[in-house]
């Protein structure tokens, strides 16, 4: 996919300063940029290697785990059909965990064991089963409370409080959250 | 409305702080283990850095040429009537796509209007509370061989959709 937006930006990009008349702006937009992702690195580097040893800390003291734990009834809920299959269940609770804080590499792989384990009790292989359905819809509704890369580019280009978006995402977020579950929970009634 | 404002600036420190309360109360090596996690931060970050590089480049090349200027003057006419800032569609619409891509489009935006300003806040509520459904539904599903993923896609687009609107009033509300 990558492999086509990428190209596709700079070919257009240029075919249409060919007619505009901006190839100028476009050579010095090409060194610019590039001088750019430097400097934007370099506070990435600070603001994320800084949230991944807080994390690291919450994961050691077994916090991370024991808020996973408390998840349990609530994944009893939004999975009746995963209700006796516990390694499922902790595999989304890692999963959302992660997701929550803002650990996006230690999401992925917990969500792919996930959808393993639940394929294994898939009745129709070649089709979603309803708790897959109702995990993506969740998954995919954002669930990230501190957004810490947005935080990130905010102070790049010097917000005033990068912070200050945090509560009102949270807001959105769980707007999206409830939809999406809303929408779930609907369509488990209605197509069976 | 500078209750949310406050509250934003609360969780950063109260995370810190609970975090530091339970690591001391397990007795964890605290210092120790950020020292640690935060390596793996250096190791992130050198990871997406020339996948970064690369889209900001493409924006920055799209941006300069006026195609985007083009798309969406095309398009304000009608989003403006729905109080919808149209610098804000080629981001909204990738954002469904490709996180890096988008990612290099709201970096454009930060750019030119500033996260401060009306739309760079609105975008940062907005890619908090949207996903890439496109790009994690195919390796989600290709990964375990399902080709029927029924009411998946619907489910998604819509909470991204709610996600959008949502912050759209929530910026307004707070900001407008």
């Amino acid at each position: 996919m990558l492999n086509y937006i990428w190209g596709g930006m700079i070919l257009i990009g240029i075919a249409v300063a060919a007619f505009n008349g901006t190839m100028e702006e476009v050579s010095s937009a090409i060194i610019d940029s590039s001088r750019d992702a430097v400097s934007l690195m370099i506070t990435m580097l600070g603001i994320i290697s800084m949230w991944m040893g807080l994390m690291k800390i919450a994961e050691k003291s077994g916090l991370i785990d024991y808020l996973s734990r408390k998840m349990m009834p609530l994944l009893v809920f939004l999975f009746p059909d995963l209700r006796r299959n516990m390694k499922a269940l902790n595999y989304i609770s890692t999963n959302m965990m992660a997701n929550v804080l803002g650990l996006g590499w230690a999401a992925t792989p917990a969500g792919l064991l996930a959808m393993e384990e639940m394929q294994k009790v898939n009745k129709k292989k070649d089709t979603a089963s309803r708790s897959m359905c109702t995990f993506l819809i969740i998954n995919l509704s954002s669930l990230q409370i501190v957004t810490i890369n947005i935080i990130a580019f905010r102070a790049e280009y010097n917000s005033v409080n990068p912070a200050e978006i945090i509560f009102p995402g949270i807001l959105a977020t769980i707007i999206s959250t409830v939809i999406g579950v809303a929408f779930a929970k609907i369509m488990e009634v209605f197509e069976r | 409305m500078s209750f949310m404002i406050l509250l934003s600036n609360l969780m950063i420190p109260l995370t810190f702080a609970i975090i530091l309360i339970c690591g001391y109360a397990k007795r964890v090596d605290v210092y120790q283990t950020f020292i640690e996690g935060a390596k793996g931060g250096f190791g992130t970050v050198v990871n997406i850095a020339p996948t970064i590089l690369g889209l900001i480049v493409s924006v920055g090349v799209i941006r300069a040429s006026g195609a985007l200027d083009l798309l969406t003057g095309f398009f304000a006419p009608l989003l403006s009537r729905l109080g919808f800032p149209a610098e804000a569609l080629p981001l909204t619409a990738m954002r469904l796509v490709s996180s890096s891509a988008s990612t290099g489009l709201l970096l454009d935006i930060f750019k030119n209007y500033g996260p401060d300003s009306f739309i760079g806040r609105f975008v940062s509520i907005m890619m908090s509370s949207t996903e890439t459904v496109v790009y994690t539904l195919s390796v989600y599903f290709m990964s375990i061989g399902i080709t029927k993923m029924r009411y998946t896609l619907h489910g998604a687009l819509l909470a991204n959709l709610a996600g959008v609107v949502a912050s759209l009033f929530i910026t307004i509300w707070l900001f407008g």
